[in-house]
């Protein structure tokens, strides 16, 4: 059965290589990023799986791992690898190849489709291809594994090239790879240190609670603004609807638990789409489209931002209170 | 109530606005408030590595760079670009709307993950882009290339965004439900999902028309341009 651990350890091999390649060129520093990373994702299952079997070293010892990820980070510069083929190689393997290009590109999105759609109903004698958690992103990983395959054959490149590219746009994001993990660990122990309790606390005693769009309003704002700050509408939620949402918009002025509840939650996502703290969805990209402000994506999205969120919470004094 | 824990986010604040790299600041931040909301040392290592490696999903773009880079050094970007500029009626705004709405449906039957910027954006949406932009303005800056570029991702992102939380089984919805659950109020997801939509159709309205007003301002330029050109001619 195929699950998305294993996935994971194709990360971690491929983050492995990277190691490998960087300590022969010498970038020492780079080298030991990518194979500290490489060997958490690689312990990953054995540290999780010890911790619920009540052993906590090897988990103490991932967090020691992150923290010395943390110190590594600020050595990583950007470096622009010699290696690269030159532009007029590339328009005439364009010329040559054509169309046929995008059909590796395209394998990626259409099989991860597929799987999402018929893994679930998909069995060899009986047993089950793959396994139900995160079906989709399962997906995504043998999609690139068969993309790969089919770049190399369309290119008719050999498939190591793809490890040594894949490697070299690795180094050019850097950093940026581990900030949604890290933030992702942020937000946990944010919640295990009450966080969110103190904000809520702090909320409440300033909010005029007898005016219903007062309310809504704080509610709606202290979504964005929990969201920026914990870069993830998800951690900001609970936090928001104990505080403010189900004791006073519920409770006291009867607002509909369903319309605000999601649009509640929509108002987060116009903060996700202006922080920085939301790493995999703004800087993450910046860097992969190798934009040479990380903040560019950010910028871009800032109108859109705002504009939605002032008709999200249009929508939501209209409806909500019917 | 401790309120010491929030000098995190300060930690967070002060941080960023100074610059710092990003990784070791989070670092720091989860130590300060866990330090002291009266976590144990060990306690907090133990948390901070077992948040670490739970999140190991949100690594699977990196597999997606080998694919990308074998094709791009055959010429993928180099094609996209030459397509879509020989195609005459696809223009920025039609290209961005039309992407922008496939995300957002996809996103709305739970398939968030079969986009995204290591996906589709790197290799195929910012080439054909800037493409597209470079038939209206073909003087395009390496300021304006990177504005084009992230108005691409941004697309994405909106389109992901404003699609997902109309889906009944992913997170978003069945967060809400568990925590309704949790306090007594029993709901359907399906109840929860419908009220996405408004936003959903606003969004998609919304983003459309700033890329169109982006569109435009590149007209304007274009023209501008060409003025002063005919002049000397």
């Amino acid at each position: 059965m195929l699950r998305v651990e294993y996935a994971y350890w194709l990360i971690a091999a491929f983050l492995l290589y990277a190691g490998v390649r960087n300590l022969r060129d010498r970038q020492r520093w780079r080298a030991a990023f990518w194979l500290l990373l490489g060997l958490l994702f690689a312990s990953g299952d054995a540290v999780l799986a010890q911790q619920a079997a009540g052993n906590d070293l090897p988990a103490q010892l991932a967090g020691g791992g992150v923290i010395v990820l943390a110190l590594l980070a600020p050595r990583l510069r950007r470096l622009t690898h010699a290696h690269d083929v030159g532009n007029e190689a590339r328009r005439r393997s364009a010329l040559r190849l054509g169309h046929r290009l995008f059909v590796p590109a395209l394998l990626i999105p259409l099989v991860t489709l597929l799987i999402a759609l018929l893994g679930p109903h998909l069995a060899i004698m009986g047993y089950a291809v793959f396994a139900k958690p995160q079906i989709v992103l399962t997906g995504l990983a043998l999609a690139c594994v068969i993309a790969l395959v089919a770049a190399a054959r369309v290119t008719r490149a050999p498939m190591q090239d793809g490890f040594f590219e894949g490697r070299r746009l690795l180094d050019a994001i850097g950093w940026a790879t581990v900030l949604p993990l890290l933030l992702a660990a942020l937000g946990q122990v944010f919640t295990q240190s009450g966080v969110g309790n103190a904000i809520s606390g702090l909320t409440s005693a300033w909010l005029p609670t007898g005016s219903a769009l007062a309310c809504l309003l704080a509610f709606a704002l202290g979504m964005v603004i929990f969201t920026v700050i914990m870069g993830n509408a998800f951690a900001a939620f609970p936090v928001m609807m104990a505080g403010i949402g189900l004791p006073l918009l519920i409770q006291q002025h009867h607002a509909n638990p369903a319309i605000l509840g999601s649009m509640g939650m929509l108002c987060g996502y116009c903060g996700t789409l202006v922080t920085p703290m939301a790493a995999d969805f703004n800087l993450v990209p910046a860097a992969l489209l190798e934009l040479r402000s990380p903040y560019g994506v950010i910028r871009a999205q800032l109108g859109s931002a705002m504009a939605i969120l002032a008709a999200n919470v249009m929508l939501m004094y209209l409806l909500v209170f019917r | 109530m401790n309120y010491w824990p929030l000098l995190g986010i300060a930690v967070i604040v002060i941080g960023f606005l100074l610059r710092f790299n990003p990784v070791p600041v989070v670092v720091c931040a989860a130590l300060t408030s866990g330090l002291l909301a009266g976590i144990a040392p060990l306690a907090l290592l133990a948390l901070l590595g077992k948040s670490f490696v739970s999140s190991r999903l949100l690594l699977l773009f990196v597999l997606t760079l080998p694919v990308i880079g074998l094709l791009e050094r055959a010429g993928l970007r180099e094609h996209a670009q030459r397509w879509i500029g020989q195609l005459r009626g696809l223009s920025l705004t039609r290209l961005l709307m039309g992407y922008l709405l496939v995300r957002q449906v996809l996103a709305m039957f739970g398939l968030t993950g079969v986009a995204g910027a290591a996906q589709t954006v790197r290799p195929l949406l910012a080439p054909m882009s800037e493409a597209a932009a470079e038939k209206i303005l073909p003087t395009l800056s390496d300021a304006d290339r990177d504005e084009v570029r992230a108005m691409a991702a941004a697309t994405d992102n909106v389109g992901r965004f404003f699609g997902e939380d109309v889906f009944i089984a992913l997170g978003g919805v069945l967060l809400i439900q568990a925590f309704y659950t949790q306090h007594g109020i029993e709901l359907s997801p399906l109840a929860i999902a419908l009220w996405a939509l408004p936003t959903a159709v606003a969004a998609f309205v919304i983003q459309s028309a700033r890329v169109w007003l982006y569109q435009r301002r590149l007209q304007r330029r274009a023209r501008a341009d060409d003025v002063p050109a005919s002049k000397d001619g």
